[in-house]
């Protein structure tokens, strides 16, 4: 089984890009998405908990959402993908399930 | 003539999630017709409503960012932002939305509306406020 997880909340504001990343396993995809784009940032508080799981885990995060926000490609940190709409359904499609962390 | 109170809109929710920040925004543009001594305050999350570059064409939804420019025409000049937040996040002041107001009583001087202060400094502001909004 291979789980695709989704997180929309701020890391800097609740846990949950923590909790999905701790209860992600090896070979999973983790999709940031609304305000989840925000743990895509380099240099925050919150960026080394994506780093040091990139190993085991593939990140993704919605470029329409950076580009919201104002978030330059080049503050995203290396490794994570951006992808588009149709990222993300490709993503929901290659996965064998979709969890979607609130 | 009424009592002029200090009002402190507390701002810490990020643009777009949540409907909090473009509510503050409102509130705080329709509190300005009062005439009373307003300051904002950006923490926590809050300091990602006031970063440049915004462009909400992709997900459908009205970038509101370039009304924070219009406060300074509302005599909204007194905006705070917490060192710390910005440090938490990996951002400076450079990031942030270059807002201004003119000073009519210095020939109409250009002047920075931001201040960044630390939490401790934010913490006095909060305390010396007689009416405070939290979004």
């Amino acid at each position: 089984m291979s789980q695709l997880h989704t997180v929309n909340k701020s890391p800097l504001e609740r846990n949950t890009l923590e909790s999905a990343i701790t209860h992600a396993v090896k070979g999973n995809a983790l999709l940031m998405i609304e305000d989840g784009v925000y743990g895509a940032m380099r240099d925050t508080h919150k960026s080394d908990i994506v780093s040091d799981a990139m190993d085991d885990i593939s990140f993704y995060v919605m470029g329409p959402d950076l580009k919201a926000r104002g978030i330059d490609e080049t503050r995203i940190i290396d490794g994570i993908k951006i992808v588009d709409y149709s990222g993300f359904v490709a993503l929901v499609a290659k996965h064998d399930a979709t969890q979607s962390w609130l | 003539m009424p009592e002029t109170k200090k009002f402190l809109y507390v701002n810490r929710k990020a643009p777009y999630g949540t409907i909090y920040a473009l509510e503050s925004l409102e509130v705080v543009l329709i509190g300005a017709a009062f005439e009373q001594d307003v300051s904002l305050a950006f923490l926590d999350d809050g300091v990602y409503q006031i970063t440049k570059g915004q462009n909400t064409k992709d997900i459908g939804m009205k970038n509101f960012s370039p009304t924070y420019k219009a406060l300074g025409d509302y005599d909204v000049n007194k905006i705070y932002v917490e060192q710390e937040s910005l440090d938490a996040r990996g951002l400076t002041l450079d990031d942030l939305l270059p807002l201004t107001w003119e000073d009519e009583d210095d020939d109409w001087a250009e002047k920075e509306s931001i201040k960044v202060i630390s939490a401790a400094e934010m913490a006095k502001i909060m305390e010396q406020s007689d009416v405070v909004f939290s979004f």
